[in-house]
């Protein structure tokens, strides 16, 4: 009977989420909304592991919504570069949901996690539609989707604080411009080739191997829209409020997989289907994202260090960790698209750590969490604080932890094309990033003031400590990450050596 | 008991006197006693190990892959066997010590202290056998992270600027500079193993090695050359057995010990010697050892002068690895030694005059030595050491340096050898000489504290014994040499 189901599982680890959200709407209840949330992502799971089993096998599965083929209906593509992504989104979701039950108690009216919660599966099936679509257009609903679910579930925050609206509103704003840029490009694309099928795309891009300026345009316009939707500086200035505003749990899960997801398709739409223009994607890569990779690395870590709200200066560190990854996938070889695959893992699992245990500090200091506010709390909630410190670590990049994985690979791909410039830079913003993160730690240990140590709810430590302690594992034993990393290098650069 | 189960003992062992210090927080006497205990076990370790190493046994120990070529592995070298040697044995003074300390000194937190304080022995005694330069990295950094808390013990503002200083300092140089080259040397060998020989020769380009040592020299900041050397004397805030075993010899000698280790084990001195990539540091180290020294005397609070003086004598340690001689790496090996008996014997006395008497300046000791004979006595051996007169062991080291700049034909810098001897003598013994001939006028209540006594009269006493037993450390020093 199941396998009716799994057959349609591409589909459904996107609709099942989309649908349960309609459900639970209207549920005024303190723990359903919660307790349905989590079962559906257990199934999410578990379709996501049968998703792994079957390319494991097949190694690329096309599902055509309705059995319309592809250059007409819409359809999904799983391969080995989109795997290795659902799978950690599909245990991240899992584990963040976990998380916030006690946190969205605390931070909005219990009559409202109905809301909240068809909110955040709303977020999730459409995140989750943007790594598996195959279809340009297609991409588009989704972001829009993701983007009025985030919105709303960063306007929740408003019960805390009312910035969260203006945070809100800007992301907004920015967002639909960056979604009407990509739309542009979209319909540029469609007016000269009829088609909206990343595959077909391909082929259809081929008959113009010359150029047409208006493919260029469309091209532009595309790549502007993704840059501002992943953050990408100088245009991720909505991200700082909305990460820093937004309901705790609702940080975490943006942090960690909205900027992720939409930065893999970003990778993915320039080495699969630009990449037939290698003037055009070079030009892109080398004077346009990697310049700007390196500003945001410098910027984004020089800002953090100047911020006193613990949530503005971790969404600040994103923006510079963001250019790292931009900066590996600007790099146009195997060893740079596999770095910057294993820092979008290793990045999601340590600022989700982060943004979880900060998140838990401001449900416990009942305020924003400053630098100020932090004193003593490592004496006073000694297991989240460790936590905290163990991915604070493995975010400067310390052996033993997943964080100097990352680096080494970043390190590899950047000396293997001579660049030594950016490797100085990434030395620097990393020795940087000790001084933001210390600043923490002094607050939270070698502070004056005493506390009685005060019991920790297990509920939501117990969650971290899953994602901090993967940190550690994956730092010691990282063959999975790096593993998943080359097979989807793997795929899209065969493309490209070509 | 296997050679392996010796080196995991060895390391945990300071762990387990943290835990087991941190489980009887309540009772001082208790706590405070596992320091001692921690250090006779690893002493005895250290000294079973010193030994095999000299029968040629393997001590080694690998436990998984980090990453390609790289495992979490324990070797040790005859170097490291000096090194821990020297670190264990002085942790059990050095407890000893501690407990008369800060209870004289009435300091707060003793049981934090306590508890990263073995640590930092424990990261110090993992960087002594750690197998490859990852593993001594990561403990590089641990040793940092646990001196933190020690720097910054008195919790006030100027500690806590100390403290940043401290971290900035070390672990900025260690990622801007050491952990790239950790990685340039693994692009280009593929290995980061401790070989005798080295692993680079005939692998990495001759052209970019001296740029190779800059980095390394700089980006291994504990070993504290000019212009990474603020942070030696910010610590000095710290308590002064921090000062004592940390500063003088476990923090500081783990940075010379990781640049030795480095130039004798990875880069390999045959390949320096061919291309004369750390000639540049020779004198980069001359002008460390003559500026640092010019300080000192300038210097009026006595821990900021052995501070500088510590500063002056790594560099001896680092121009003997620069000039990479064998003479020259036999004597930078043994000054590990000398130079830690000599100054943790200064320390302790400087941290004795100031629980018995509270002062911290030299220019009020006037009359002092009068009081507290020992103290003076025992300073003196220390100070007599590290000038490197015979017969104390601070001689050896000294003799072999200038051999063996001798030996590369470095005429000049065997004269300022010479020369910063002369002006170790004036503000080494100044203290001495301003606490005996004149006398104060002022009375001084003097404070008892007999524990923070003894250990410093044993290591200066130390110091004049093994200048007769120096062959007993000199075999092992030649091990480390293959040529």
């Amino acid at each position: 009977m199941f396998d009716i189901f799994l057959d349609d599982a591409p589909a459904l680890v996107v609709v099942l989420p989309l649908l349960i959200s309609a459900i639970i709407a209207f549920m005024p209840s303190k723990i359903w909304p919660w307790m349905i949330s989590i079962i559906t992502l257990l199934l999410h799971l578990f379709l996501s592991l049968h998703l792994l089993k079957e390319i494991s096998v097949s190694g690329l599965i096309i599902y055509e919504f309705g059995n319309w083929e592809p250059p007409w209906g819409i359809s999904f593509k799983i391969d080995g570069v989109n795997i290795g992504l659902q799978l950690l989104f599909s245990i991240f979701v899992l584990v963040s949901t976990f998380y916030s039950r006690k946190i969205f108690l605390n931070e909005i009216d219990y009559r409202d996690s109905g809301k909240a919660y068809s909110l955040w599966l709303l977020a999730v099936g459409s995140l989750n539609g943007i790594i598996l679509t195959n279809d340009i257009f297609n991409l588009f609903v989704f972001l829009e989707i993701s983007a009025l679910a985030s919105i709303s579930l960063i306007a929740l925050g408003a019960g805390q604080n009312r910035k969260a609206l203006l945070a809100a509103f800007n992301y907004l704003i920015i967002g639909a411009i960056g979604a009407t840029f990509y739309v542009i490009g979209v319909g540029f694309a469609y007016a000269m080739t009829g088609t909206l099928n990343m595959n077909d795309l391909v082929i259809q891009l081929a008959q113009y191997s010359d150029g047409q300026l208006a493919i260029f345009a469309g091209m532009s316009f595309m790549l502007i829209g993704l840059m501002v939707k992943a953050a990408i500086f100088p245009v991720h200035i909505w991200l700082p409020p909305a990460y820093s505003y937004a309901p705790s749990a609702v940080s975490t899960l943006l942090a960690a997989l909205a900027t992720k997801t939409i930065l893999y398709f970003f990778v993915r739409l320039l080495y699969e289907v630009f990449i037939i223009y290698p003037s055009y994607l070079s030009l892109f890569l080398d004077f346009v994202l990697f310049p700007l990779s390196l500003l945001a690395i410098f910027i984004g870590t020089v800002i953090a260090i100047y911020q006193d709200d613990i949530k503005k200066l971790l969404a600040f560190s994103s923006i510079a960790q963001i250019g790292y990854i931009t900066l590996a996938f600007s790099l146009k070889d195997h060893i740079g698209v596999v770095s910057g695959f294993v820092h979008i893992f290793n990045h999601a699992l340590i600022k989700g750590g982060l943004f979880m245990a900060v998140g838990y500090f401001a449900i416990l200091y009942k305020d924003r969490v400053t630098l100020n506010s932090l004193k003593g709390f490592g004496y006073k909630y000694p297991i989240t604080s460790f936590a905290l410190l163990i991915c604070g670590l493995s975010l400067i990049g310390l052996p033993l932890t997943n964080g100097f994985i990352s680096k080494l690979y970043l390190f590899q791909a950047l000396y293997t094309n001579e660049m030594y410039f950016s490797i100085a830079l990434v030395a620097v913003s990393s020795a940087l990033a000790v001084v933001y993160f210390w600043k923490i730690v002094e607050q939270m240990w070698f502070s004056e003031i005493k506390f009685k140590s005060e019991k920790e709810d297990a509920y939501i430590y117990l969650p971290i400590w899953i994602i901090t302690i993967s940190i550690i594992v994956f730092g010691l034993y990282s063959t999975p990450i790096i593993e998943f990393s080359n097979l989807s290098a793997d795929y899209l650069i065969s493309g490209y050596q070509n | 008991m296997s050679n392996s189960f010796l080196i995991i003992l060895g390391i945990i062992t300071p762990l387990f006197a943290a835990l087991f210090s941190y489980v009887c927080r309540y009772n001082n006497n208790l706590r405070d006693s596992f320091g001692i205990i921690g250090g006779l076990i690893t002493f005895v370790i250290s000294l079973k190990i010193f030994h095999g190493i000299q029968n040629n046994e393997v001590f080694q120990i690998t436990f998984f892959t980090l990453f390609d070529g790289v495992d979490f592995a324990f070797k040790v070298s005859p170097l490291g066997s000096i090194f821990s040697l020297v670190a264990s044995s002085l942790w059990i003074l050095a407890s000893i010590y501690t407990i008369g300390y800060m209870r004289g000194a009435g300091e707060k937190n003793q049981t934090r202290f306590v508890i990263f304080y073995s640590i930092a022995i424990h990261a110090a005694l993992a960087i002594a056998w750690s197998g490859n330069l990852l593993v001594l990295f990561i403990f590089y950094e641990i040793l940092t992270f646990s001196t933190f808390p020690l720097v910054g013990h008195k919790q006030n503002a100027e500690s806590q600027t100390a403290g940043r200083l401290y971290l900035s300092i070390l672990v900025g140089t260690s990622l801007i500079f050491f952990l790239p080259a950790i990685f340039w040397i693994w692009l280009e060998t593929g290995t980061l193993d401790f070989q005798d020989g080295g692993i680079l020769i005939n692998k990495f380009p001759a052209e970019y090695l001296s740029f190779l040592i800059a980095m390394l020299v700089f980006g291994i900041g504990k070993a504290a050359i000019m212009p990474i050397h603020r942070w030696l004397p910010a610590a000095m805030v710290a308590p002064t057995p921090v000062s004592a075993l940390l500063h003088a010899v476990a923090v500081v000698k783990a940075g010379v010990f990781s640049f030795l280790v480095v130039i004798i084990y990875i880069v390999g001195p045959d390949f320096l010697l061919q291309t004369k990539s750390s000639d540049w540091l020779v004198w980069l180290a001359c002008f460390t050892i003559m500026a640092s020294s010019i300080i000192a005397i300038t210097k009026d609070d006595l821990k900021a002068r052995l501070a500088y003086s510590t500063i002056s004598q790594l560099s001896y340690i680092i121009l003997g690895a620069a000039l990479a001689s064998s003479l020259a790496l036999k004597g930078a090996s043994f000054h590990i030694i000398t130079h830690a008996l000599g100054k943790i014997t200064l320390f302790f006395c400087a941290g004795a005059i100031y629980v018995t008497a509270h002062i911290k300046k030299v220019s009020d000791l006037k009359g002092i030595g009068y009081k507290l004979p020992l103290i003076f006595f025992a300073y003196t051996l220390g100070a007599l050491s590290i000038i490197g007169v015979p017969p104390f062991i601070g001689s050896w080291s000294k003799f072999y340096l200038i051999m063996g700049s001798i030996e590369r034909e470095f005429i000049i810098v065997a004269i300022i050898l010479g020369i910063s001897s002369l002006l170790n003598i004036y503000y080494l013994l100044q203290p001495v000489v301003i606490g005996f001939t004149q006398n104060s006028k002022i009375e001084i209540k003097l404070i008892k504290a007999p524990l923070t006594v003894w250990p410093p009269l044993i290591t200066g006493l130390a110091c004049l014994v093994f200048f007769f037993y120096a062959n007993y450390f000199l075999n092992n020093v030649s091990g480390v040499i293959v040529n």
